[in-house]
């Protein structure tokens, strides 16, 4: 009762966090200047075209009208035309969707993998030189944003040692069979595993630039916590039952030292989607982030609502996920 | 026992002498860029372009890290880029962190109406998409130094108020905020003098980190080509344009990407080294 | 007819000369209760971590050996070493409340040295379970085999620790002041409880305790320790009849008795532990040496 009364606190809060974010960014764009209706029409439209095209988007009337009229559309699923493609906002909003999401849970993936084994090896040789590289490593990761991780990544295995892509989704002249925008997890589903090779080769690079300040996070709050966990009773009686170093980390102690790590790295995770913007530009991939900045060069105004309102649902959704995956994982507040 | 401890100092002595003196090169450059450099680095010259640095077969004597498609200095570029960085280091950051900890402070030591009021703007900004919120100020305010500057403040004050706000309740909970206040000291005066020396070593950290967080902010506007006008010579507009021509000019984007690649670096270390330097467990 | 034989036993603090056992020698028969008994801080807990094989890592065993059942633990693999340990030795621990993982339920925490070390299907472990735990009273076992240690008491987590440390039948159990943690009125039921069950199991138990008045009840034999020396190791009869060691004698005469709760108690007087300590200090010359 308790867990469900709170939850639903947080529910009502995010809805108000969401409303905000709305505010905000819809009065900041209308103060953009450049006029996106006279960036449509060619060069020889008179003022009378302009007149009908700026009152058929609405864009005639008071910025508050604007809101209320945009503000009621998108409580019945309408964000609105885009200007340059013409299309609904949220077709092509969903459109993108799949790719992005694509990206950041393999980002997430990598990071956990790379972060975990950081950690894991860290505890078990603590105390040790390797322990000690592990953290110099932690700190460079930690220190140098993806932006930069990712330029570096395209000269050594795009350029010196080219053995990714460092362009695009996907190569172009293959066909695709795929129903939806989902590529990498249906080739998987229609067992198509040239195609999802060829899309992990695209994808390998943007997704570790973003997963290696996540992983070296991971890595330093994982072995903190650990190796508190190692001293404590429990871990030692799990030792005197026979047990090896690996089991007792693995099996007693990590369990409890995910815990802490797990609040973070929710935070971490909504910086790391957020970072998707600049990195699928830099590698031409074709996501959200990569849309918004196209969005924003072109004064695309519903668009650029459509899509930073779906990165503030996307990262708030996170949190709520974290908290409640804290409150399934925690045996004592799922029982209270 | 003493060995462990002194090994720590040692190693944290090492990492703030390399990332203070990386940071003392910098400094210098921008202030005696004009010195330094050999030759305009807004000076076009077609018949020079696509020169490799010195060591490489081809190089034109007198450009010493080679010249980018439009035949200009990469070393010039990069020195005056220098100048960009650090003024967009020093200004954005500062105010970032004058106005984020003010706030911050205002938060967590008055608590109240005006601890939700900022507590929930924080929440809204924190929703946000950082880097697209950056380019879609730019977009309003126009490229420009001044536009950078604003939008990385804009984006960046949760940072500061977020860990300040924290810090100051916890200060503000302790006795000694508390007999100031019995002591009839006004509530204000005894944030700004029993609280705001508490916090300032975190906000000192913290603005060392900022500052190369605005760095990157920068360079990844001018990436994005919303930053400064194309001509100006900025690390991330070099990067930018190097990326387009990275396999027939590596050196273009080579140079000044390792130059951010260890200004970052050294901002970062540099705030990491006085954490530990301030924390009262290793001092 | 010793079980456990510790001789000789020297551990120091890794890579400093400061020593945390001394020379330490001491026999503990099959199906026998020694007491460990010495101040605080005077290395009893160390001894019986060092036969269980969970020394913290900052210290090192320089020298002597641990046998076991006639085979020195020391010399094996550490593969090896930690099997033989988890076949044949079990903990009882200090503190109950931190003593379980909390985020393992019950049943699994008592029968996994049941299903790994010795091999058994998870059915046949689970009833022995039950059976343990119906052997140190504990109502309902079903239910608390399904529970999480939080949802239990101090006093019940203790009897779970107990059932799992002779789940497996050792020959060796080290209580490692196994009641000092708890209650007052708890404690007596805990003692009972353990002598009862290293009675039942016939299984020799290293006891380590500050309390005199608790090795009087339980123990066949002790050790009496200053500043990670032996400076006594007799019966339970003869030391409270005759102590040997002046420490000894001091040690029994600040302990309050049972029998006479109102008898005025002596602080250890400062000449015995000037006297105990030059006689620590001796042996340490001689140790350096070698």
């Amino acid at each position: 009762m308790q867990l469900l009364r709170s939850f639903l606190f947080r529910l009502a809060s995010t809805a108000i966090t969401l409303i905000g974010v709305a505010v905000i960014v819809f009065f900041v764009i209308r103060i953009v200047p450049g006029d996106p209706i006279s960036m449509m029409l060619p060069p020889g439209a008179t003022d009378e075209d302009i007149a009908r095209l700026t009152a058929l988007y609405g864009l005639d009337k008071s910025i508050p009208q604007q809101f209320l009229i945009w503000a009621g559309g998108v409580l019945h699923g309408d964000f609105g035309m885009s200007i340059t493609a013409r299309r609904p906002v949220l077709e092509l909003v969903l459109g993108r969707l799949p790719a992005t999401l694509e990206l950041s849970i393999m980002a997430l993936v990598i990071a956990v993998i790379l972060g975990g084994a950081a950690a894991l090896i860290g505890t078990r040789e603590r105390g040790t030189k390797i322990e000690a590289g592990i953290d110099v490593g932690n700190g460079m990761a930690l220190s140098v944003p993806d932006f930069l991780w990712a330029l570096v990544l395209i000269l050594l295995f795009g350029v010196a040692w080219p053995v990714f892509h460092i362009s695009g989704r996907i190569t172009p002249s293959l066909d695709l069979p795929f129903a939806t925008n989902f590529y990498l997890f249906e080739s998987v589903l229609r067992l198509r595993f040239d195609l999802w090779a060829d899309i992990v080769s695209h994808m390998f690079m943007p997704a570790l630039a973003l997963a290696i300040p996540l992983a070296a996070i991971i890595g330093q709050l994982l072995k903190q916590s650990l190796k508190e966990t190692m001293h404590l009773d429990y871990v030692t009686l799990a030792r005197t039952k026979g047990y090896g170093e690996n089991r007792v980390i693995i099996r007693e102690a990590l369990p409890n030292a995910i815990l802490p790590t797990l609040t973070l790295v929710g935070v971490q995770f909504t910086f790391l989607i957020g970072g998707t913007v600049i990195i699928e530009r830099l590698f031409s991939y074709e996501g959200l982030g990569n849309m918004a900045i196209d969005a924003v060069i072109n004064r695309d105004l519903p668009l650029i609502q459509g899509i930073v309102i779906l990165f503030a649902v996307i990262f708030t959704a996170v949190n709520l996920v974290v908290d409640l995956t804290y409150a399934l994982l925690n045996p004592r507040l799922r029982h209270a | 026992m003493l060995d462990g401890r002194s090994q720590v100092r040692r190693k944290v002595g090492l990492r703030l002498w390399l990332s203070g003196g990386w940071l003392l090169l910098l400094v210098l450059a921008a202030l005696f860029a004009p010195l330094l450099s050999p030759h305009n680095p807004l000076e076009q010259d077609l018949f020079l372009g696509r020169m490799p640095p010195f060591w490489e077969q081809g190089a034109e004597p007198g450009f010493y890290l080679g010249t980018d498609s439009l035949g200009r200095d990469v070393l010039a570029r990069i020195l005056y880029g220098a100048r960009i960085a650090l003024i967009v280091a020093l200004v954005a950051g500062g105010l970032t962190g004058l106005i984020g900890s003010t706030l911050g402070l205002l938060a967590g030591y008055l608590r109240g109406w005006v601890d939700v009021v900022i507590s929930r703007l924080i929440d809204i900004w924190m929703a946000f998409p950082p880097i697209l919120f950056s380019i879609l100020l730019i977009a309003v305010l126009g490229p420009g130094l001044l536009s950078i500057i604003i939008a990385i403040v804009v984006i960046d004050w949760t940072r500061f108020a977020r860990v300040i706000r924290a810090e100051a309740m916890a200060q503000g909970a302790m006795d000694y905020s508390a007999s100031a206040r019995v002591a009839g000291r006004r509530r204000l005066s005894t944030m700004v003098i029993e609280i705001l020396p508490n916090v300032l070593p975190t906000i000192v950290v913290l603005l060392t980190l900022e500052m190369g967080i605005a760095v990157i902010v920068e360079a990844i506007l001018s990436f994005v080509n919303l930053s400064i006008s194309t001509d100006d010579p900025t690390w991330g507009g070099m990067i930018s344009e190097g990326r387009a021509s990275i396999h027939q000019a590596w050196w273009v984007m080579v140079f000044p990407l390792v130059t951010l690649f260890l200004t970052v670096l050294s901002f970062s270390q540099l705030g990491e080294g006085l954490k530990d330097r301030f924390d009262p467990v290793l001092r | 007819m010793s079980y456990l034989k510790i001789s000789n036993l020297d551990v120091r603090l890794a890579g400093t000369p400061m020593r945390l056992l001394r020379d330490v020698s001491l026999t503990v028969k099959s199906g026998e209760v020694h007491g460990l008994v010495g101040e605080s801080g005077a290395g009893k807990s160390m001894i019986g971590k060092a036969v269980l094989g969970i020394l913290p890592r900052a210290t090192e065993i320089v020298g002597g050996s641990i046998e076991l059942d006639g085979v020195d633990l020391l010399a094996l693999s550490p593969r090896e070493h930690r099997y033989r340990l988890g076949q044949s030795c079990a903990l009882i621990p200090q503190d109950p409340l931190t003593a379980l993982n909390p985020s393992r339920r019950i049943a699994p925490q008592i029968t996994d040295r049941l299903t790994n070390i010795l091999g058994w299907e998870a059915k046949r472990a689970r009833d022995r379970a039950i059976e343990l735990l119906d052997e140190v009273h504990i109502p309902d076992p079903e239910r608390v085999m399904r529970s999480y240690p939080h949802e239990l008491s101090g006093g019940m987590r203790q009897r779970i620790l107990i059932a799992s440390a002779f789940a497996a039948e050792p020959k060796l159990i080290v209580a490692d002041e196994p009641t000092t943690a708890l209650d007052v009125t708890v404690q007596k039921q805990i003692l009972k409880l353990i002598k009862e069950m290293q009675q039942r199991h016939d299984t020799a138990l290293l006891f380590v305790t500050h309390d005199l008045g608790v090795v009087s009840k339980i123990c066949q034999s002790l050790s009496v320790l200053y500043a990670g020396k032996v400076v006594e190791s007799t019966d339970v009869r003869s030391f409270f009849d005759e102590p040997a060691h002046a420490y000894s004698r001091a040690l029994l005469a600040a302990t309050p008795k049972y029998t006479d709760p109102e008898a005025s108690l002596m602080p250890v007087p400062e000449a015995v532990i000037a006297a105990v300590k030059a006689e620590v200090e001796a042996a340490d010359k001689s140790w350096k040496h070698d």
